[in-house]
Formats: C-alpha cells, structure tokens, sequence
C-alpha cells in the first residue's frame, strides 16, 4: 500500500482514475461528476438565512433547488478526501499565500486573498452562466461529447490561459 | 454470458442502491475524486497556473486521459443499454461568454469549483478565506441577474442538449474512436515534446 503515501501519482493514472469514477457515478448514482452548482445553492441558502423563505422563489434557485443533494456531498467529499491524501503523504500544508503568486507579488496575505476573492467571484458568476465548470464541463461533459461542453471547456482554457499571461507576464 | 452479467451488474447495483443511500453515495464519490485530484497536484495553485501558463502540463494531462477513458466506458455502457447521456443545454451565448468570465477566474483565482474544495482539504487558506466566499458570491450575483439573461443573452445561439454524434448524424462510435485516438495523439506528442 506503498502508493497511498505517495505524494505525487502520475496525471495518467490520476486522469483513468477520474474516468472509471465518471463510469461508476453514471452507473450507480445516473449523476455526473459536476461540483459548480452546488456553489450555487449554498449561495441560496446563506441568503435564505438572512432574507427568509422569499429566497426560494427567485427563478434560478428554482430552477437547481436549495437542498443538500448528491453533488453537495460530492463536493463535501472532495474536502475530505484531499485532505486523506495530503495527511497520508505528508503533504498537507496551511498556506496562505501560493509559492508561484508569492515569487511574483511577494507574501502579502491580505493582497492574494483580494485577489482570490475577485476571482472567485469571476468563477462563481461565469460558471453558472456557462452552465457548469472543469468538472461538470470539462470532464463530464466533454466525454459525452456535448457540444455545449466542448465550447465551455476551449472557453475556459482561452480565458485562462490569456489572463494568466496578462498577470504574470505584463503585470508581474 | 453477456446477458448473465449484465443481470449480475443490475442485481449489484439494485443492492447497493438500497444499501447506501444516494447522498452516501455522493461522498463516497468525493472522497475518491478529492483523493485522486490531491494525488494529481491539482489541489495546487502552483499546478493550475502552470497550466494555464503552458509551463506544467498535468491538469491537461489529467483532464485529457479522464476523458478518453470515461468517454469510452460511457459510449460502451450506453451501448449496452446500461446508462443515458445526459449532456447540458447550451448556447453561443451561455458557453462562449460564461467559458471566457469563467477562464478570467480560472486564471485569477488559481483554483475551480472542484479543485478549490481539494486545495481546502489541503491546507490552502487562500481557498477557502478569499476564493470560497467569491464563489459563492459571485453564483449569488448570477442568481440575481438570471431573470434578465434568461430570455436575452443566454438564448443567443441556442442549440439545445446537442452531442458530437447528432451534430454530425452519425453512429457514436464514428465519433468515439476517432476522438479517443486524437487525444491520444496529443497526449503522446505532449510527452515526446518533454511537457
């Protein structure tokens, strides 16, 4: 059980993993792997805290429902099992700032969590407006050759990639 | 043979089905999608920007090799009647757009929906102080404008919940092997490359 404590794996065998999983999912749950709309909903709900029953008569949390289904616990489980593999191989670190971010912008936490919250806030709006994320799109969509994710999946890449050279190239 | 296993596979399923329930189910699902990200180093800001730096390869690496292997597993249990597709609706509109703001964050933040719950399980304080509440702010934000984008822009360009095979009015497999080929390519070229 050698391979349980090691930190890396290679992508391969990270990647066939991810996809015999989507064939178990598919199979047992009839649920693609997909986290972003759990997001969602917990934005509902924070709302329903403060606002009241009202909140579930918006349309669009009518339309994904405000409960804790399937893909909540998918994400949940995510937390977890990454944390069993980095406490396993040695590798869980806290860490405020990432080590390519702080090489270019230097250690300030309060500067990277701006930054982190901006993009989330990119994230959060541009994947439910896309419909799903590099889960729901980029892996579970794309491998049942949906048209809809393919477009999503080169979209992100575009986006990325052509602002992560205008943040490291131009403006570090 | 073929039918005696297939049963043996319904029979399983049914069982477990009744065994664990469905939310169970989802966390078990997690447990092993975070375990395998984390293995991945997809749980990493330094990882995801590499990517997307065109420095590190392994997102791409771990993304294309899922694809191909559960694309293959889903066509040929969709063949056999053992499961459904269920591809998203989309639109010019809703995936060009949402995919470019979506890739903004991507680049901005460093983590997605599902690495940013990994990089949490890893330690990551950036996730889950700065990125998280983003999210969740910025999928509440959506929600507040989704009345208004519903009827406009998201319907620009609609083509509804079309796969490759429709697209094309072709037999899934014309489109299945080909492209499991095609990735396979770049996979192989991208390590011959030394990426």
């Amino acid at each position: 059980m050698e391979f349980l404590t090691q930190a890396r794996w290679s992508p391969y065998a990270v990647g066939i993993g991810i996809g015999i999983l989507s064939w178990l999912s598919f199979l047992i749950s009839r649920e693609p792997l997909a986290c972003s709309t759990s997001f969602a909903s917990a934005s509902g709900m924070i709302e329903k805290l403060f606002f009241g029953k009202k909140v579930d008569r918006k349309p669009y949390y009518q339309k994904i429902g405000l409960t804790v289904d399937w893909q909540w616990m998918l994400v949940v489980g995510i937390i977890i099992g990454s944390l069993i593999s980095a406490l396993l191989s040695d590798d869980f670190r806290w860490q405020w700032v990432p080590s390519l971010w702080a090489a270019a912008f230097g250690g300030n936490p309060y500067l990277r969590i701006i930054v982190a919250l901006v993009g989330g806030i990119c994230i959060g709006f541009g994947a439910r407006w896309a419909g799903g994320c590099t889960s729901g799109h980029g892996i579970s969509g794309t491998l049942q050759l949906a048209v809809s994710s393919w477009i999503s999946a080169i979209s992100f890449f575009i986006g990325g990639i052509l602002t992560a050279y205008l943040i490291f190239i131009l403006i570090a | 043979m073929q039918t005696s296993k297939s049963i043996d596979k319904q029979t399983q399923i049914s069982v477990a089905k009744k065994g664990i329930s469905p939310l169970l189910w989802g966390l078990t699902f997690g447990i092993v999608f975070g375990f395998l990200l984390q293995k991945g180093g997809a749980t990493k800001y330094d990882v995801i920007v590499g990517q997307l730096l065109l420095n590190d390869f392994t997102v791409l690496k771990i993304m294309l090799s899922a694809v191909v292997t559960g694309m293959l597993g889903i066509y040929a249990m969709k063949s056999l009647g053992w499961v459904q597709l269920n591809p998203k609706s989309g639109s010019a509109g809703m995936n060009i757009i949402g995919g470019l703001i979506f890739g903004v964050g991507f680049a901005v933040l460093g983590y997605c929906p599902g690495t940013i719950a990994g990089a949490i399980g890893n330690g990551a304080l950036d996730a889950l102080v700065g990125g998280l509440v983003g999210i969740i702010i910025g999928s509440g934000l959506f929600a507040a404008l989704y009345p208004r984008l519903s009827r406009g822009i998201l319907m620009k360009g609609d083509f509804g919940d079309l796969t490759l095979p429709r697209l094309f009015k072709v037999n899934d497999w014309v489109i299945v092997i080909p492209a499991a080929i095609l990735i396979i390519i770049v996979l192989y070229w991208l390590e011959r490359a030394g990426l």
